[in-house]
């Protein structure tokens, strides 16, 4: 480095930490040496924050969250964002990154949590990080909730009226509640307004400050890997970890494959099936917001459709409470159970590779759960596996396998036969 | 405010209960034709001129502009003295003098703006072209109907047979079949153009609906070949850069 921008260096950091942090989140940042395909998925989401964020400030620019209606009979906040497609140069390129931005990060942040739950990586001393994480993953949905309402489409409209009306089930204070939420008695331009404001600043800021306390958290306790050991056990003379790598440079160029790979699909949902086979964009929300007519079938969303299975399998009232209010209790306890895992996981090992079959067994049946989960959110109540299997009770199994997994882990993880752990990281 | 919160909930019960009604309507599942979609400028020209004929009287497109429709190998010229009737300039959009309200009040429902009806109209049963395809070669005689006119997919259309000058009329026999009511179309009295010409003005039509659903797909997918080449060659470089930096951790 010549003199003159080491000067300039100096200059700074009598001032401003910066090589300090330089040093500390990326060139002495010591991460384990055997991440594997797993470990892309905190660095793409990161990825997809920034996506969302610098394509959402554009479409602000041109985006109206007004329901009034414009001398064709449209909503205007629908035709702005019709303006944005077919007016604004390049609208259309940034809407579709947007709209499909919002189902990659879930894409990439559900792939980011099982990786935690293969590898054990929210066990001690990670548990706030992984609670971290979980209240990210709670602001992303408020987010993509909101967010879903402003095309004022079809969908956006009876989503919301959908979602919104739960917390009526709520005893004594439900009924106010959604007047404040909606700002309305029904939904509508104060609804959508405050559902803007809510979208473009208060969560985004929230989210972004959970993501620094994520990396931040990240960065004390060092990066868990497939092993599931800890690489600070074992330190060379200097200090540093013996299966440590720093950061920068060796993860930050793989890393860049990883988001050259990613864009890849990314791209090609953008520029080819932007509307997602009607699961990225629904068709119906091409149809602007009419409070007078019920579309057939209201389906959230795809990332929500778990836990809106969840929601649907309570079908029972419970000490004078209809089922509505134990089917919200529900959903809400299946998102927030996994801020608990790192209190219920008894086992003496961490990751997958060390675990018993009987974890093996648990995680997989929790996995095709969740999916049977999505797969029969998408579907009305009365949909049957190849018109015979009813997709009711099968909900109503996976949700009770969903929670067993969670609520039996104390037990089961501590009877589980595990295989010793190695003392240093190995490449599988 | 207290007249407006009564609006409001006059809404929500009328919204209760239609809903079920709806529900039944639109559940049960169609076999649409498929849509013959050709993005060729002739077929997008013929069907231009059919939508500013024949739906644009009604119906709006008012997100497209008319000059858009240089993009279809039409010069402003061409479009001002063939698809502008009105004192409308090149740059104006596709709106029509009739008022939501208006409409509403006479037909029971509001023609829809049919920038987006090609996309609105996709389903499990098939594209939205598909629909749109089956949909204008369905209409029947019926009697029962203010209109006279009846439709296939969608019946009790609002919607008269507009182009029945040249489809002709076709009347509906409906028979219980294996699978429920199955309804059978014959050409009572034929109409301007042969079944075959019919088929095509239709298929004509659709294309414009689905272009002007979304005029920039082609657009959209040509640069995507260029972003995705972009791409191979960026993530092949960037594993080559990886792998030499890797090649002392082991």
């Amino acid at each position: 480095m010549t003199t003159k921008s080491q000067a300039l260096l100096n200059w700074i950091d009598e001032r401003f930490p910066l090589t300090a942090n330089y040093k500390a989140h990326l060139s002495e940042y010591y991460a384990p040496k055997n991440f594997n395909f797993w470990y892309f998925f905190g660095s793409l989401a990161l990825l997809v924050l920034v996506i969302q964020i610098v394509t959402g400030i554009f479409l602000v620019m041109h985006y109206k969250p007004d329901a009034t209606l414009n001398a064709s009979g449209i909503p205007i906040a629908f035709a702005s964002v019709e303006y944005i497609m077919r007016e604004v140069p390049g609208g259309w390129l940034i809407r579709y990154m947007h709209s499909t931005g919002a189902s990659a990060f879930f894409v990439v942040v559900y792939l980011h949590m099982f990786r935690a739950m293969l590898y054990g990586s929210y066990r001690k001393p990670r548990e706030l990080l992984w609670i971290f994480g979980v209240l990210i993953f709670l602001c992303l949905m408020a987010e993509a909730f909101m967010g879903y309402l402003l095309p004022w489409g079809q969908m956006s409209f009876w989503g919301a009226q959908v979602i919104i009306n739960l917390f009526s089930a709520i005893p004594v204070i439900g009924p106010d509640l959604t007047i404040v939420l909606r700002g309305d008695f029904v939904i509508g331009d104060a609804t959508l307004n405050r559902f803007f404001a809510l979208h473009v600043i208060a969560v985004p800021l929230v989210l972004i400050g959970l993501v620094a306390a994520h990396i931040i958290a990240l960065h004390e306790v060092g990066s868990n890997n497939p092993d599931g050991i800890e690489i600070k056990k074992k330190k060379d003379a200097n200090g540093i970890p013996l299966d440590g790598i720093p950061f920068h440079p060796y993860y930050s160029v793989k890393d860049i494959v990883g988001v050259g790979v990613f864009l890849f699909f990314f791209s090609m949902v953008v520029f080819f099936y932007p509307e997602g086979g009607g699961y990225f964009l629904e068709y119906n929300n091409f149809i602007p917001a009419d409070p007078l007519k019920t579309p057939p079938h209201i389906a959230p969303v795809w990332y929500f459709t778990p836990y809106y299975s969840v929601l649907r399998a309570v079908t029972f009232p419970l000490f004078g409470l209809d089922a509505k209010f134990w089917g919200v209790v529900a959903m809400g306890a299946a998102v927030v159970i996994l801020a608990f895992l790192p209190w219920l996981d008894r086992s003496p090992v961490k990751s997958i590779r060390y675990r018993g079959p009987i974890y093996k067994t648990a995680l997989t049946i929790f996995i095709i759960c969740f999916v049977i989960l999505g797969y029969l959110g998408v579907k009305p109540p009365e949909y049957a596996f190849f018109g015979v299997i009813p997709g009711a009770p099968v909900a109503q199994l996976c949700s009770v396998l969903y929670f067993a997994f969670f609520i039996l882990m104390p037990w089961y993880t501590k009877i589980d036969k595990c295989k010793p752990e190695p003392e240093r990281v190995t490449f599988k | 405010m207290i007249i407006r919160m009564i609006k409001s909930l006059k809404r929500l019960a009328a919204a209760a209960l239609f809903a079920p009604a709806l529900a039944f309507g639109a559940a049960a599942a169609v076999d649409l034709d498929r849509a013959p979609v050709s993005m060729d400028p002739a077929s997008l020209q013929h069907g231009a001129k059919l939508f500013v004929n024949y739906c644009l009287n009604c119906h709006s497109a008012s997100f497209v502009r008319y000059n858009k429709l240089t993009e279809i190998g039409l010069t402003e010229d061409e479009i001002r003295d063939n698809l502008m009737f009105t004192g409308e300039r090149v740059g104006d959009l596709m709106t029509i003098a009739m008022r939501p309200k208006e409409s509403k009040a006479w037909f029971g429902a509001t023609p829809p703006d049919l920038s987006l009806i090609a996309r609105q109209r996709n389903s499990a049963s098939g594209s939205g072209a598909d629909w749109l395809y089956t949909y204008l070669r369905q209409f029947y005689r019926d009697p029962a109907r203010p209109t006279g006119w009846n439709n296939v997919i969608f019946s009790n259309v609002g919607m008269p047979h507009v182009l029945w000058q040249l489809q002709g009329e076709q009347v509906a026999e409906v028979t219980e079949g294996e699978h429920g009511k199955e309804v059978k179309l014959t050409l009572a009295k034929p109409g301007l153009m042969s079944p075959e010409e019919y088929d095509k003005a239709i298929a004509d039509l659709v294309s414009f609906l689905v272009w002007m659903g979304e005029p920039v797909a082609e657009k959209r997918q040509s640069i995507g070949v260029w972003v995705l080449l972009f791409l191979v060659v960026f993530s092949g470089i960037a594993y080559l850069l990886k792998k030499n930096y890797w090649k002392d951790i082991h």
